[in-house]
């Protein structure tokens, strides 16, 4: 199972709709990092409105993608986290921190374009 | 007291843990919960699978309905026949995971329910049994 990327203008957009097992997740990180190589975008909103459950696993493996991602050069917003995902992470104890949010796509991207001075 | 005869998901490969989670979260919404607790209890079974899969190779993870009188609730148990688990209070510590990092470990998953039970012996195996309520 492989989570499309979508390239619109300098930016990447992907919205996960599937149930994210591990495999899923590292072949998702791995495929953003080459596509990011390939288009030069530097900007990507990865979209979470569809997703039920972030695990520690699946926590780790978006927030390292983000830092990945930083290094080459592009800059990564979570979006649509829904609330029993919030509090879910909170209590597990994870915190995402330095990750960049927004409530949905639309913010999202416009907090891309803050962060890209565009 | 009444309890539903137990229903289990081996858990062999990386995929088992997808299945667990469901299945739980299946049983969480027939009970009566609500998303946050569906939430909680399939992220805690996500965790407990993916301890098994790591660590003791094979394992199942079963769920028990629970429905007394006053309350009813969802029971899990992850059941392993892996290394166990040498010092118990350790890794119910903040911080601690064997796996250099991967996984925030059973003090989250403590955090997620609202009994949690641990019984380990080395070269035996490990048996987990959380509870979760229905408020």
């Amino acid at each position: 199972m492989r989570i499309p990327i979508l390239k619109l203008h300098d930016y990447l957009l992907i919205s996960i709709q599937t149930e994210i097992d591990d495999n899923t997740a590292i072949q998702f990180q791995e495929d953003l990092l080459d596509k990011i190589h390939q288009t030069g975008s530097t900007g990507v909103v990865i979209d979470l409105t569809s997703v039920e459950i972030i695990d520690s696993f699946i926590a780790k493996v978006l927030g390292d993608v983000v830092t990945m991602s930083d290094l080459m050069g592009a800059k990564v917003v979570l979006t649509g986290i829904q609330p029993a995902v919030a509090v879910t992470l909170i209590d597990l104890g994870v915190h995402l921190k330095d990750v960049p949010t927004a409530l949905d796509l639309e913010q999202g991207l416009i907090k891309l374009h803050q962060e890209l001075g565009e | 007291m009444s309890m539903n005869p137990k229903s289990c998901v081996e858990i062999k490969q990386e995929w088992d843990i997808v299945k667990a989670r469901q299945l739980g979260r299946e049983r969480a919404r027939e009970i009566g919960f609500g998303t946050v607790d569906q939430a909680r209890l399939a992220t805690a079974i996500s965790e407990l699978a993916r301890n098994i899969y790591l660590y003791a190779d094979r394992g199942k993870i079963c769920f028990e309905i629970t429905d007394e009188m006053d309350r009813k609730g969802l029971c899990v148990f992850s059941l392993d026949t892996g290394p166990g688990i040498q010092n118990i209070s350790r890794v119910m510590e903040d911080g601690y995971s064997t796996s250099g990092g991967l996984g925030a470990g059973l003090p989250g998953v403590k955090r997620l329910v609202d009994q949690f039970d641990i019984q380990s012996e080395e070269g035996e195996g490990t048996e987990i049994r959380v509870m979760k309520w229905l408020r």
